[in-house]
């Protein structure tokens, strides 16, 4: 029944669709704004607009199909989806159309602002007078929160900032928390300084990186908070302006953070929980308010913010395994409370070693409060039970036994000075030995890696124990044999699988 | 016994070594290059430090198999007692060494920070050298004779 493509009524017809279709495609986003989102497939809408046109006129039915194979016909639309226009609108003619604009406008600017900008609050002359109990209690919020860890730069001044963190998005510099006027924060005051900690917005308004923990921080006490800015306002002032940030686009747009803080920024000032005792309430305050544990030990998720879904499972920091905090007590190689609280405040504890990496200045910064604080972060812990039931696997041998002679000979050149059943180290130090360490115990062998390659270098002023680096002195091979090696002695039953990939990627990070 | 061929100082050595010797056993007492010193044996002292591509390494803890290719240089390799070089004159003129057990790992360990950045300020010395002790506390000197260099626009070599 379809007229042929050249005759003259099909082609009245076209004439006619097309400008129906121009007509539709100009009202297109006005009738968007004002309807709302009826959205119709394409095919759906040629239907629509070719039933309108038989009901009208309906000399063919059938002829749109025809648009298919005429090059002229107008698309409604570059998608795949488009809106259905409704043609006759008297909104479309009125004043109405144009206010609907100008006041959507207006709220989608106020939400952007509302969002995305912050207002500064004045700058202060700093203030000097606190007592010295407050200084006391500041300085040792300052000490659990770990301000100096990242505000502090190898060799720099204390709390000067200028440490590199490098994230997936860029290098980020620490900034200065001295009570310098120009470069430190001198000029705030603790309500800028209260809000810095508990929304992540600095005194002039502009969003801090949430690499800074605010998302923590916030669940500190109003007191903490307080004492914490009494000690920093205390300190001696020091000139260290803020080195440049090098973060890639778009993460180098600060108001961005605030979609961000939108979808993780939530949380309270923690409250006491009353089933449970004081120690493991404060346990549990420092560990997910100033402490900031899961910061490293809870893995981060695509735009590097912290799983909740996961927390405290295990997440990796500057190449390193940060273990899981929960189950502790459950794990094949087992935390008792004693070796919990020796290795919170960096020492040498039997069965697990000693803090290294990342966790060595944290675990310095304990050990330098009160050991209630510490006592208080191991009951805690130590009452997270792992949500997977361990499976404890019975030791057996691989079926074919791999020679380990390279990695023994390697061990008694490399490591025996100190490491040997009869080196001095363990013999009158009573070090443990290395196949009872969490790095030799642990699933993956990355702690174990970046240890030898590293060492653990010595902490100006702080005590403890000193590993030279074996990344010169060791070439790739040499690593592998002797971390199968010790492993074997380690977890007979458990080979690491991945060393040769796992040593060229620490490598390479390491460079 | 292995046959291993360490470059030492430019020259290609052939020796026999058992494999787990470490390098300073080579170096003294089958090179006869008895610069470098046996200090403490555990990495912690730095009387051993040689130069291993590039990099300082202690020489008691690195083992010789796996050296093979790679350019080992000793503070040997640095000049002579007749002709010494820029850093051990700088050194001799600031009367760097008391008993001088610690010298030639210092020497090497700071050798490896001027090649690599050749206007280090006081701070990079200090951190880069912490790693090597001085019984007799010397250590000042040291950092003079270092920063002495570091000023110097002359090339080390």
């Amino acid at each position: 029944m379809c007229q042929g493509y050249g005759h003259p009524a099909a082609a009245r017809i076209r004439a006619r669709d097309n400008a129906l279709m121009r007509r539709a495609q100009r009202c297109l986003w006005r009738n968007a704004l004002l309807r709302g989102p009826v959205i119709l497939h394409r095919k759906r809408l040629l239907y629509a607009l070719a039933l309108a046109q038989t009901s009208a006129s309906a000399p063919f039915p059938g002829c749109y199909k025809e648009r298919f194979h005429d090059p002229h016909f107008i698309r409604p639309a570059t998608a795949r989806c488009v809106f259905l226009p409704t043609m006759n609108s008297p909104l479309l003619k009125s004043r109405t159309l144009w206010i609907s604009v100008a006041v959507l406008a207006v709220i989608g600017l106020v939400v952007a602002v509302a969002l995305m900008w912050r207002p500064a609050i004045a700058p202060i002359k700093r203030p000097t007078s606190f007592d010295s109990a407050q200084l006391q209690r500041g300085a040792r919020v300052v000490e659990a929160g770990d301000c100096a860890v990242c505000h502090t730069r190898p060799g720099g001044e204390y709390l000067a900032g200028g440490l590199p963190l490098v994230t997936p998005f860029g290098t980020l510099y620490s900034t200065n928390i001295t009570p310098d006027a120009q470069t430190g924060i001198g000029e705030w005051s603790l309500p800028a300084f209260e809000r810095a900690m508990r929304e992540g917005i600095a005194r002039d308004g502009h969003f801090l990186y949430p690499a800074f923990p605010y998302v923590h921080y916030r669940r500190m006490s109003a007191a903490d908070i307080a004492d914490a800015y009494a000690y920093l306002m205390s300190g001696p002032a020091v000139h260290a302006p803020a080195r440049q940030n090098q973060m890639n686009f778009p993460m180098n747009i600060r108001p961005l953070v605030s979609f961000w803080n939108l979808l993780f920024l939530h949380g309270e000032p923690l409250t006491p929980l009353a089933e449970h005792s004081a120690a493991w309430n404060r346990g549990r305050y420092l560990v997910d308010g100033p402490g900031h544990c899961a910061g490293c030990h809870s893995p981060l998720n695509l735009i590097g913010a912290e799983k909740s879904s996961e927390y405290l499972l295990g997440g990796s920091v500057d190449g390193w395994e940060a273990p899981a905090l929960v189950g502790l007590g459950q794990r094949a190689n087992p935390w008792n409370r004693e070796q919990l609280l020796g290795y919170l405040r960096a020492d040498v504890v039997d069965g697990h070693g000693t803090p290294a990496g990342p966790m060595r200045p944290v675990s310095l910064s304990l050990a330098r409060l009160p050991a209630s604080e510490a006592e208080a972060i191991a009951d805690y812990l130590l009452s997270l039970q792992s949500p997977h039931a361990v499976t404890e696997t019975t030791p057996k041998k691989p079926s074919n036994p791999t020679d380990h002679s390279s990695g023994a000979l390697l061990f008694s050149s490399a490591c025996a000075g100190c490491h040997a059943a009869a080196a001095p180290m363990r013999e009158i130090d009573g070090r443990p030995g290395l196949q009872n360490t969490s790095a030799l115990q642990a699933a993956s062998s990355r702690n174990f890696l970046k240890t030898v390659l590293e060492g653990v270098p010595a902490i100006p002023g702080a005590p403890g124990p000193v590993m030279p680096p074996f990344a010169a002195s060791l070439d790739n091979a040499q690593l592998g044999a002797l971390a199968a090696y010790l492993r074997e002695q380690a977890r007979p039953d458990q080979p690491w699988a991945d060393l040769s990939s796992t040593i060229e990627a620490l490598r390479q990070e390491t460079k | 016994m292995s046959q291993i061929t360490l470059t030492v100082n430019g020259a290609a050595q052939a020796l026999e070594l058992e494999p787990d010797m470490p390098l300073l056993y080579a170096l003294r007492n089958h090179l006869n290059l008895n610069g470098a010193k046996y200090g403490c044996g555990l990495g912690q002292c730095g009387a051993c430090t040689v130069i291993v591509d590039d990099k300082p390494v202690f020489a008691c803890l690195t083992p010789c198999a796996g050296l093979e290719g790679k350019k080992i240089r000793t503070v040997e390799s640095l000049g002579s007692a007749e002709k010494p070089g820029p850093l051990q004159a700088a050194f001799i003129d600031k009367q760097a060494a008391q008993c001088g057990y610690c010298i030639a790992g210092m020497l090497m360990r700071a050798q490896s920070l001027l090649e690599r950045d050749p206007h280090p300020d006081e701070q990079t010395i200090c951190e880069h050298m912490a790693g090597n002790l001085c019984r007799c506390g010397t250590h000042l000197r040291i950092i003079e004779a270092i920063k002495q260099v570091a000023g110097h626009s002359g090339s080390l070599t």
